[in-house]
C-alpha cells in the first residue's frame, strides 16, 4: 500500500513548521509585525506545498511522501503520514487558504492579535495533519486537536452570541468524535492494527461493518454537516470572525467528506453499499433544504452558511454514487466549495467591516460605489450557482453524471436545489450590485484596497482556472479515485438500483 | 488555409470580448469608447464574413478551446461503450453562419444607432451599457459557433447574465421588475431543463458533440423512447429565449430596456440564441431521422402554432409600440421553429431563412420605435397619428419592415413564408397551412393600422417651437422632424436590406440549404 519513504519529510515539515512559526510569533512585539510574519510564513508554506506537485506521481493510487516512525510502541500506535491524489489536493487547498485568512483578518481583528494568529497557525497544523495522517489514532488526535483553536476562534473573536455558538460547535463535533473513537478502537480490536492502509484491505463481517459505518456516519455527517445534523453550522458561521468562517467552510467541512472517502468507503464497503441509497437521499434533502433555506435569509452570512449545506450535499451525493464520476465530482466540489465559499465569506466580512451589518438590505447597492468589489463578488456568486465556465460547474456536472448513472429520479429531485442556488445567488448579487431605487447611502465607502485585492485575486483566478482547465486536478486524483471505487465495490456490484 | 480559417473562428469569438474590455478601459472618453465598440463590431463582421467561402466549400471549421474532461475519464461517466472528451470548442457550419452573419452585421449598424439613441436621450452608465452589449454579442457568437451542447449552454448562460444590466438599465422599479422576471425565466428554464437534459444526454450517449449532419443525431438506438421524448421537450422548453409559450413572459418584460437593446438583443441576438439553440438541438442532437421515428416533428409544429396565433392576438391588443413588437417577435420566432419541426427540406430552409429575414425586419421596426421615441417621446401607437408625415423615412422603413413581417412579396418575409407553405404541403399538414394563413391575417391586422395611421391619420397638435431634434438637441423637444442621422441611416439600411433579402435570398438560402442538403 505504501511507497518507499521519501528522503525529505515534506509532510512533517508542512505540519510542524506552523508550530515553529508560532514560537517566533511569541517573540514579536508589534501587532503589525506579527501580522506580516504570519502572512509571510503562511505564504511560504503555500509555496513550499507546491513542491509536492512535481514530486507526486499521479499514475499510482499508492500513498506518497510516506513517513513512518514508532510513536507509542506499547499500543502499536505509529506516526505515519502520506498522501494520495485526493488528500494532496486538500492539503494544497489548506495551504492556499491559510494566508488568505491572515489577510482577511488584517483589520478585522483588533484585539488579541497575537493569540488570534497563534490560533490560525494551530489550525493550519491540525488541518494538514488530518489530511496526511495514515494512522487512525494520529488522525484522531489531529481531528480533536483542531476543535480547540476553532472553538477559540469563534468563542473569543466571534460576534455577540459567540459563547453559545462556540459551545454548540464544540458539543456537536465532540459528540461525533466519540463515535469516531469508538469505531476506531473497534476496528483495532477486529483488525489488530491502527494503520489506516492495513485496515482498508481487511475483510470484516457484514454486521460489524454496519455498526462501524453507523459510527463513522454520525461522526462525519455532523462534520460535513449533512441534513439533519447541520444546525450547528449557521450559528457557528454567523458568530465566527471572517477567518474562522473561511476556515470552517473551506477546510473543516471537507474533513467530514474526507472521512467518508478515507474511512467509510474503503473500510466498510459492504455497509456502504447497503446504506448508500439512503445517504444519497439524505444528500438530496440537504441540497434542497440548504438551497431553500438560503433563499429565505436576509443575513448574508446565514445565506452563505446554508448554501454550504447545499453544496456539501453535492459532495456527499457524489461520494455515495460510488462511481468514479461521482467521487471525482465530489472531490472537485470540495475543492471548489473551499475556493468559492471561502471567497464569499471574505466578501461578507469585508461588507461587515464597511457597513457594520450583515443584512442584505444594509448593503444594498454597495456595488455601485465599489465596482472592483462587485466584480469579485459577482465571480463568486456565479461560481456558487455553478455557472458554466467556473469551477463549481465542472464539479456539479460530474456529480450529476455520476448520480444519473444510479438513478434518474434522484437527480430529477436535485433540480429544484440547482434552481434555488441560481435564485439565492443572483438575488444576493442583484441586491448588492444594484439594490433598489432607494439604497442606503454608501457614498463614503472605499473600493477594495491592495490587500483586499490580493486576498481575492488568487481565488478569482482559481475559479476560472479550474472552471476552464480542470484536467490537471482530475488527473491528480484519478488513480486514487479509481482505486477507491474498486475498494468500495468489492464484489463489483453497483449500488442497488433506486426506484 | 485550413488552420488560418480555424484561427479566424477563434478571433471572431474574441473580437466582442476584446471589445467589451476596450469599452471599459476607454469608458471615460465617449468618442473613443464608441470607436472601440465600432472597431470590434467591424472586426467581428469582417471575420465572420471571411469564413463564408470556407464554410460554403463544405467541411465545417473547428477549434477546440478547452478540454474539461478528457475522453478516458469521460468514459466512466456514461453508460455508452465509448465517450468523447467534454470540451469547450467551436465550429462554423452552415447553420452557425446564418446566425453569426446576421448578428455580427447588424451589430455594426446598432453601434451607430445606439450612439445616437443613448446620446440623444443623455442616458446614464453608457460605458456599462456598451460593455454589456459587447459581452452579449460575445455570448451570441459563442452560441452560433458552439460545437457541442456544453459550449452552447455556456454561451447561452453568458447571454442571460450579460444582458441583465441592459434590461435593468434604467435602475427604476420597472427596470428591476423587468430584469427580475428576465433572470427568473431564463435561468430557471436553463438550469431546470437544459442542464439536466444535457447531463442525461451525455450519460446516455457518451458525447455532447453535435452531429455533423442534420439526419443522424447523436442519440443511439435503444434508448427508451419515452426518455428521448422527455429530453426533447426539456430542450424545447428549456431554451426559453426562443419565446415559446408559456415561457415567453420575459420578453415583453425586457422591453423596459433602452431601444437599441430591444432592437439588437431582443429582436436578433438573444431571441435568436434561443431559437438557434433549439434548432441546433433538434437537428444535430436528436436529428431528423429520430424525430421522424418518434413522431416529434408535427406535434411540435402544432405546439408552436399556439404561440404563433396567441402572441399575434395579444399583439393586437397592445397600444405600446415596443410591446406590440415584442409579441410580434414571440409569434415570429415560432415560425422558425415551426419550419424546422416540419422536418421537410423546404420547411427547414424556410424556417432557417426566417432567422435572417426576421432579424433584418424586426431590428428595423425597433430602430423605428426608438427613433420615434427620441424624436417625439411617444411610445404608444395611438399617439402616432400623422407622425409619418413628420418622419417619412422612419415610417417608410417601418412600412417596408412590416411587409416583411406579414410576408408580402417584395420583402424577404415572402420567401420564408413561401418555403414554409411548400414545406407544410410536403408534410401534408393542411392544419399548419391554415395556421400560417391565419397568422398572416393577424400580422396584417396589427401592423397595417400603425402605418396607415401614421401617414393618413390626423396629426395630434405639434408644437414646432422647441429646438431641433437633430444632434444633441433638447430631449423634451416635440417632433420637428426625423431623429438624429446616426439613427435614421441604420434603420433605412436595415429596411433596404430586408427588401434586398426578398430579391437576393441566395446568400442565406445557400446556408439554409447546406444544413439539410
Amino acid at each position: 500500500m505504501t511507497a518507499p519513504t521519501d528522503a525529505f519529510p515534506f509532510l512533517s515539515t508542512l505540519i510542524f513548521s506552523p508550530l515553529a512559526a508560532l514560537v517566533v510569533l511569541g517573540l514579536l512585539r508589534s501587532e503589525q509585525v506579527q501580522r506580516w510574519w504570519t502572512l509571510g510564513f503562511t505564504t511560504t508554506a503555500a509555496l513550499f506545498s507546491l513542491l509536492l506537485l512535481p514530486r507526486f506521481d499521479s499514475g499510482t493510487h499508492a500513498f506518497q511522501f510516506v513517513e513512518h516512525a514508532a510513536w507509542i510502541p506499547a499500543l502499536e500506535i505509529n506516526y505515519t503520514l502520506g498522501v494520495d491524489g485526493i488528500s494532496l489536493l486538500l492539503v494544497l487547498l489548506t495551504t492556499l487558504i491559510a494566508p488568505l485568512c491572515v489577510l482577511a483578518s488584517w483589520s478585522y481583528i483588533k484585539h488579541r492579535v497575537r493569540e488570534f494568529l497563534i490560533a490560525l497557525l494551530l489550525m493550519e497544523t491540525t488541518m494538514i495533519g488530518v489530511f496526511c495522517a495514515l494512522d487512525t489514532i494520529l488522525f484522531f488526535v489531529f481531528w480533536e486537536a483542531m476543535l480547540i483553536p476553532m472553538a477559540l476562534l469563534i468563542g473569543v473573536w466571534g460576534g455577540p452570541r459567540r459563547i453559545y455558538a462556540s459551545l454548540k460547535f464544540f458539543i456537536y463535533t465532540m459528540a461525533g468524535s466519540v463515535f469516531l473513537l469508538v469505531a476506531l478502537i473497534a476496528l483495532r480490536l477486529e483488525t489488530g492494527t491502527f494503520s489506516l492502509p492495513a485496515t482498508m484491505g481487511h475483510p470484516l463481517g457484514a454486521g460489524f461493518q454496519a455498526w462501524v459505518f453507523g459510527a463513522f456516519f454520525i461522526s462525519f455527517a455532523i462534520k460535513v454537516p449533512m441534513f439533519p445534523f447541520h444546525t450547528w453550522l449557521p450559528a457557528a458561521h454567523v458568530e465566527a470572525p471572517t477567518a474562522g468562517s473561511v476556515l470552517l467552510a473551506s477546510i473543516l467541512l471537507k474533513m467530514g467528506t474526507y472521512g467518508f472517502i478515507r474511512f467509510a468507503l474503503p473500510i466498510t464497503p459492504h455497509a456502504v453499499q447497503e446504506f448508500a441509497p439512503y445517504v444519497m437521499w439524505l444528500s438530496v434533502a440537504a441540497i434542497l433544504y440548504g438551497g431553500f433555506a438560503a433563499l429565505a435569509q436576509s443575513d448574508l452570512k446565514k445565506l452563505v452558511a446554508y448554501s454550504s449545506v447545499s453544496h456539501m450535499g453535492f459532495a456527499t451525493l457524489g461520494i455515495f454514487a460510488l462511481n468514479s464520476g461521482g467521487i471525482e465530482g465530489a472531490t472537485l466540489v470540495m475543492i471548489n466549495h473551499g475556493i468559492t465559499t471561502g471567497g464569499l465569506f471574505m466578501v461578507v466580512g469585508l461588507i461587515y467591516e464597511r457597513v457594520h451589518s450583515r443584512e442584505i438590505s444594509a448593503a444594498a447597492g454597495i456595488g455601485r460605489q465599489m465596482p472592483i468589489f462587485a466584480t469579485c463578488f459577482g465571480v463568486f456568486c456565479l461560481s456558487s450557482l455553478a455557472f458554466p465556465g467556473t469551477n463549481s460547474f465542472v464539479g456539479e456536472l460530474l456529480v450529476l453524471a455520476g448520480g444519473f448513472k444510479i438513478s434518474t429520479l434522484l437527480i430529477a429531485c436535485v433540480v429544484p436545489g440547482i434552481v434555488a442556488a441560481a435564485a439565492y445567488n443572483l438575488r444576493m448579487l442583484q441586491k448588492l450590485a444594484y439594490g433598489g431605487t432607494h439604497n442606503p447611502d454608501h457614498s463614503k465607502l472605499l473600493d477594495l484596497n491592495f490587500r483586499e485585492i490580493a486576498m481575492f485575486a488568487p481565488l478569482v483566478i482559481f475559479v476560472f482556472w479550474i472552471g476552464l482547465n480542470p484536467q490537471p486536478i482530475l488527473r491528480l486524483m484519478h488513480a486514487s479515485v479509481l482505486n477507491l471505487v474498486q475498494q468500495a465495490n468489492p464484489v463489483l456490484t453497483q449500488v442497488a438500483a433506486l426506484p | 488555409m485550413e488552420t488560418t480559417s480555424n484561427l479566424r473562428l477563434l478571433l471572431a469569438l474574441l473580437a466582442p470580448l476584446a471589445g467589451a474590455g476596450l469599452v471599459m478601459l476607454t469608458g471615460k472618453r465617449p468618442n473613443l469608447r464608441e470607436s472601440a465598440s465600432l472597431i470590434s463590431a467591424i472586426v467581428l463582421a469582417g471575420l465572420v464574413l471571411s469564413l463564408v467561402p470556407a464554410v460554403l466549400a463544405g467541411e465545417p471549421l473547428r477549434f477546440t478551446l478547452f478540454e474539461l474532461v478528457p475522453a478516458d475519464m469521460a468514459a466512466s461517466l456514461t453508460l455508452a461503450p465509448t465517450a468523447t472528451a467534454l470540451t469547450i470548442s467551436l465550429r462554423a457550419d452552415s447553420l452557425s453562419m446564418i446566425f453569426a452573419v446576421v448578428a455580427s452585421v447588424l451589430w455594426v449598424l446598432t453601434v451607430f444607432y445606439s450612439a445616437g439613441y443613448m446620446r440623444g436621450l443623455r442616458e446614464h452608465a453608457q460605458t456599462r451599457f456598451s460593455a454589456c452589449f459587447a459581452l452579449a454579442l460575445f455570448g451570441a457568437i459563442g452560441c452560433a459557433f458552439a460545437d457541442n451542447l456544453l459550449t452552447l449552454y455556456l454561451f447561452y448562460e453568458i447571454v442571460s447574465i450579460s444582458t441583465y444590466p441592459l434590461v435593468a438599465h434604467h435602475q427604476d422599479d420597472e427596470g428591476y421588475e423587468g430584469g427580475r422576471k428576465y433572470l427568473v425565466y431564463l435561468t430557471t428554464t436553463a438550469k431546470a431543463l437544459v442542464l439536466p437534459a444535457m447531463v442525461l444526454i451525455f450519460v446516455l450517449t457518451g458525447t455532447l458533440d453535435f452531429a455533423t449532419n442534420a439526419h443522424s443525431g447523436i442519440i443511439p438506438a435503444g434508448v427508451h423512447h419515452g426518455l428521448v421524448t422527455i429530453l426533447y421537450i426539456a430542450c424545447l422548453l428549456g431554451f426559453a429565449k426562443n419565446g415559446i409559450m408559456p415561457f415567453h413572459h420575459w420578453l415583453p418584460g425586457a422591453m423596459v430596456a433602452p431601444t437599441p437593446v430591444s432592437a439588437l438583443l431582443h429582436a436578433v441576438a438573444v431571441v435568436k440564441v434561443g431559437v438557434f439553440s433549439t434548432v441546433r438541438v433538434m437537428l444535430h442532437v436528436f436529428g431528423v431521422d429520430l424525430m421522424n421515428d418518434l413522431n416529434l416533428g408535427v406535434p411540435t409544429a402544432w405546439f408552436v402554432s399556439v404561440t404563433i396565433l396567441l402572441a399575434s392576438i395579444i399583439a393586437l391588443s397592445k397600444d405600446n409600440l415596443k410591446l406590440r413588437l415584442a409579441y410580434s417577435t414571440v409569434s415570429q420566432l415560432s415560425y422558425i421553429i415551426l419550419g424546422v419541426a416540419l422536418l421537410t427540406p423546404a420547411a427547414v430552409e424556410g424556417g432557417l431563412f426566417h432567422i435572417a429575414n426576421h432579424a433584418f425586419a424586426k431590428i428595423t421596426l425597433f430602430f423605428c420605435a426608438g427613433a420615434i421615441y427620441v424624436a417625439s417621446h411617444k411610445k404608444n401607437i395611438s399617439e402616432m397619428s400623422g407622425l409619418g408625415r413628420v418622419m417619412p423615412f422612419t415610417f417608410g422603413a417601418f412600412a417596408l419592415a412590416s411587409l416583411g413581417m406579414i410576408g408580402a412579396p417584395p420583402v424577404g418575409g415572402f420567401i420564408s413564408k413561401l418555403y414554409l407553405l411548400v414545406g407544410a404541403l410536403d408534410a401534408h399538414s393542411i392544419g399548419i397551412i391554415a395556421v400560417l394563413l391565419a397568422s398572416t391575417v393577424l400580422n396584417t391586422a396589427y401592423f397595417a393600422p400603425v402605418v396607415y395611421q401614421a401617414f393618413f391619420g390626423t396629426a395630434t397638435p405639434v408644437a414646432h417651437t422647441a429646438g431641433p431634434a437633430h444632434g444633441h438637441g433638447d430631449v423634451d423637444a416635440k417632433p420637428a422632424g426625423e431623429a438624429p442621422l446616426a439613427m435614421v441611416i441604420p434603420l433605412c439600411l436595415t429596411a433596404v436590406a430586408s427588401v434586398a433579402l426578398g430579391f437576393f435570398p441566395d446568400f442565406f438560402m445557400r446556408f439554409a440549404h447546406g444544413v439539410m442538403p
